[in-house]
Parts: structure tokens; sequence; C-alpha cells
């Protein structure tokens, strides 16, 4: 069984654009060490794709035990544009916290 | 304590076009500022305004320019707080007229306003059809005959330009979110426009305020998980910064929602894309070693920030018109409602297209199921009691998009049986925007004075 990243860290969205930014927040240290080995891009993208993503640039924060997933094209062509109910993607930080990961390497 | 060691109190008084008041009254009320800054300019808005002060439809500025003022100008006087805010939108000018009107109408003789115009470019970056246009990686061209407005982002020395005048009262069109914050503090402190660790400072200040409540328990609440203290009574926060540089942001004491590190670390990363290079027109800052320490229920210490010079451009926004679109919305409930939610969206679609409607792309959500977080095993793997659909089609013309939701409407009587509630919710002409760059020297920011 794995771990959910909810159960891990909290998440916001944000969006500018096209593109989704969605942080990841660890809770604590073993969390943090969890994400950072195992919330990679391609585990992201799998969540993601079909919703349209077709890029992720991922950055690290140590300080804040952060991760930042940048998110390309995800948002049907954003909040000017999208015919979607949720424009800005402010849902998409659930999608987030919904990925299941393996709980140890 | 010098006059250089006293710290600079900026409250927050709106972080969207209709935030709440009451909260900026709050802190005006229980907060000894020293300044207040509203921020209301989301990225459409500017090509909104633009056009319907064309119309006539509206005075170009924020429509709730008025009420705000109303209520805040009796307070800013009486306390001695000055406002800068972004309400000017598509008339700056106008905006300032009419704050100077409403303090006349309060007995505040001789209130100062001051308005910064020129963001406006749509004139300059017409005659740049090759300029790239930054989302969708095409020329400006491709949109020019479509162009509704076009609005650099101006920076902090716009904002610091126009307190030099002594207004009370500084009403911005286009102005970065927190350049807004950081030009009261190079104002009141005085510090040089190229005084790095000072400018990420105050950009880390303007970007942690800019949302108002969003760092104060807004945006967060998870029951049970991450519980926001009397959410509706949500306060708007506070930043105390230093002739030195250091920051503080704040709440009022013992009021309602939270400030600690959990939502401040949301709110730094929100809408940032590489923490260690946020372009400003002020500067290039990062977060890397970024931190929070809690001091009080109340009140946070910010530090571990750092800048870079700032970019040889400036960022315009432009808005172009990009069709319309059409929704409607229907529910069905009990045995078979999916199916039935279904059906209904294939005769929509279908009757759509024999009554002559065009569209270029049609989107059928299931609110309940796939709307949010669209079609994956996890949404479609239960069945819900109850789904309400919603179709939206991109149309070319007012009459396709309307026509879309008419054929949702009438589901009630000529769609699957038991449908509830069925709406046209209407066409809306589609402004899309869009960025450029370009070189500094396009833009020449004035600022005028009214009053006093």
């Amino acid at each position: 069984m794995g771990i959910l990243v909810h159960e891990l860290a909290h998440a916001r969205a944000g969006d500018k654009g096209n593109t989704s930014n969605i942080s990841v927040i660890a809770y604590n240290d073993t969390a943090w060490n969890l994400l950072r080995r195992n919330l990679t891009s391609d585990r992201v993208m799998r969540a993601f794709a079909h919703l349209g993503a077709d890029a992720i640039r991922r950055y690290e924060v140590e300080s804040l035990r952060a991760l930042n997933f940048v998110i390309s094209n995800v948002l049907a062509g954003g909040v000017t544009r999208s015919l979607r109910l949720d424009p800005h993607g402010k849902a998409l930080s659930a999608l987030m916290l919904g990925i299941e990961l393996p709980d140890s390497d | 304590m010098n006059s250089q060691d006293k710290r600079l109190r900026v409250g927050v008084g709106a972080g969207m076009a209709d935030d709440r008041i009451g909260p900026a009254l709050q802190l005006l009320q229980q907060c000894e500022l020293d300044y207040l800054v509203c921020e209301c300019l989301a990225e459409r808005t500017i090509a909104r305004e633009t056009l319907s002060r064309k119309t006539g439809a509206s005075k170009g500025f924020n429509p709730m320019l008025e009420e705000r003022m109303r209520s805040f100008l009796p307070l800013l006087r009486e306390k001695g707080v000055k406002l800068v805010s972004n309400m000017g939108a598509a008339n700056p000018l106008g905006a300032a007229q009419a704050a100077l009107e409403i303090g006349r109408a309060l007995a505040w003789q001789d209130l100062k306003c001051a308005a910064v115009v020129g963001d406006d470019v749509a004139e300059r970056v017409r005659r740049h059809p090759e300029l790239p246009l930054m989302d969708r990686q095409r020329p400006l061209e491709d949109i020019l005959p479509r162009l509704a407005s076009a609005n650099a982002y101006l920076g902090a020395d716009v904002v610091r330009d126009a307190l030099a005048t002594g207004a009370h009262v500084v009403m911005t069109g286009r102005v970065a979110d927190p350049s807004l914050f950081l030009g009261v503090a190079l104002h009141h402190h005085g510090w040089s426009y190229d005084d790095l660790p000072r400018l990420a400072a105050g950009t880390v200040m303007g970007h942690l305020l800019e949302c108002s409540a969003q760092i104060t328990g807004g945006y967060f609440a998870d029951p049970g998980k991450k519980d926001v203290p009397r959410l509706a009574d949500l306060p708007y926060p506070f930043a105390d910064i230093h002739h030195d540089g250091r920051l503080f942001i704040g709440k009022p004491d013992g009021s309602g929602g939270r400030l600690d590190r959990m939502t401040c670390s949301e709110q730094s990363l929100y809408e940032i894309h590489d923490p260690q290079a946020y372009i400003t027109p002020d500067c290039v800052l990062s977060l890397d070693g970024l931190n929070f320490e809690e001091l009080t229920p109340d009140r946070v210490a910010v530090r571990g920030f750092s800048a870079a010079a700032r970019t040889d451009t400036y960022k315009v926004v432009v808005g172009y018109f990009d069709g319309w679109i059409g929704s409607g919305e229907v529910a069905y409930a009990g045995i078979n409602a999916v199916a039935r939610a279904q059906l209904a969206a294939e005769t929509v679609k279908e009757r759509f297209r024999m009554d002559g409607g065009e569209a270029s792309e049609i989107q059928v959500d299931l609110i309940g199921m796939s709307s949010l977080h669209g079609n994956f095993p996890d949404t479609m793997s239960s069945v819900p009691y109850e789904v309400r659909l919603r179709v939206a089609a991109r149309c070319p013309d007012r009459k396709s998009a309307n026509l879309l939701g008419d054929h949702v409407r009438q589901l009630n009587m000529q769609g699957p049986y038991g449908a509830g509630g069925p709406v046209n919710l209407g066409a809306r002409e589609v402004i899309a925007v869009d960025a450029v760059l370009i070189p500094r020297d396009w833009v020449r920011p004035e600022i005028i004075t009214v009053g006093a």
C-alpha cells in the first residue's frame, strides 16, 4: 500500500496564462524526504496528462520543505479563454494531493 | 530609536476587484497603519474596463471605487493613513478625480490625489507586429486586428514618485502587484531604487500581501486536516518593514483566521514559477532560503530572500477579442441519472448543429463527476446519486453562443425525463490575454495631481 500526498503535505494552485503552478509543502522532515524522493515530475505528469499538460518543471525550496510544480498547457487556454468550470485551475491542488506514492524506496 | 529605525506599517485594503471592505476598515481602525494598499486589477480587467469605457457602460475604473472611498476616506483622514491602489484600471485620472470629489463631499477640503498614467502602450505596440507573444508563441501580428488593450506593468518607482507629490491618495492603472507595496517603502524610507537587498524586502512584502486574506487563512481550510479558526471573520494582513529591510507580517491582535508558517509558505509560492527568479519590474527576486518564524499567533518574521538587478524590459499584457462562450446547465437524479445526462448532452450538440450553430469547441461536464479534474478512472469509478450537466461552447458570434444555452434550457420538455433546473447561462464575449516584452524606453509614465 502506498501513501497519499495529502497525508504528507498541503498544496496551493496558482495560474498564469495557460500554466498552473502547484506548490506542495511537507508537514515535517520525514514527509519532506519522502516527497522529495518520490513525487517526481513523471508521477505528476501521469496525474495531469489527461488535462492537456505537456511539460512540467519541478523546483525545490528546501527552507520551506516545498516542491513547486509548473505545469504547462493544463488550463485549457487559461482563465480568459477556458471553457472549463474552473478556469483558474484552483481545484487542481486537490488532484495533486490525491496522488499515491510508494511509502518507501 | 532614531527615525531611520522607525517601522513602516502597510496594510492591505483589497486583494481583488470585488474584495470585502470590512477587514480593511478593521485594519484602519485597530492597527495604526501608515499606508493602505488596495490591489484590484486582474490580468484581463483593464481590457474589460477599456471596452466598457468606450461604450459608456462604465467610467473605466474599479466599479467599487466609490463605495471604497466613501468607507475609507474618513478613516484615512482621521488616522493620517495614505492610500495606494491600482483601482484606476483603464482610467487612473478619472479614478483620482472621483476620489477627490468624494473627499470634498465628506468635507476633506485639502485632499490631494495623484494619478499614475502612461501604462497604456497600445498605440506603441501596434507599430511592432513582430513582437513575440509569450503564451501563444506567435507574433503579435496574429491578434493585432482584435487588440483591445495593451498595458505595461509599471514598477515601484512610479508609486514612489506619486507619493512624493504629497498626495493622500494614489490611483494607478497597471502597476505590478508587488510594486504597489515596494513603492510605498521606497518613498517612506528613501531607499535607492538600486538597493537590491531592500528591493527584495519590499517585493517579498508585496508578494505576500497582494492577495489579501490568502495569507491569513483564506484559500487554505481543509476541515480536520488544516482548520482555520473563525473563517467567516477572516482579517486582512499588514506588514511592518523597517528601514534596514527587516520584515514582519501581522494581523489584528486576537483576530480570526490564522497566520503562520503554513499559510505564509503557501502564499510565498503562489503564482511563482522559478522560486529563484521571480521577475518583477523592479528586480529579479529569489526565495531560495526563505523562512518564516512564528512570533505570536498574529505575527510572523520573514527572512531569507534576495534580489538581482531588474531586466531591461517591461512586460505588457495585451487583451484581445477571442469570440464568444455560451453555456447552459441541467441536473438529473436517481436511477440512471448519468446516462440521462449523457443523452441530454448528445441531444444538445446535435440540435445545436441542426439549427446552424457554429462552435470550434464544445465542452461537456458532469458536475459531481468530472467537471474539475476531468475524466480519469477515479472520477468515473463510482456512480453519483445525482449529477448536473454543463455544456459550454466556443463560438464565433453571440448568436451561436446563445443558441447553445437555449438548447440546454429546452431540455426540460424536449430531453430525457426528469431535467432539474435547466438554465441558459448566456453568452459572454471573450477577451483573452497574452503578453509581450518591450524596451523600457517605450514607456513614459507621468504623475498628474488633482486637488489641494
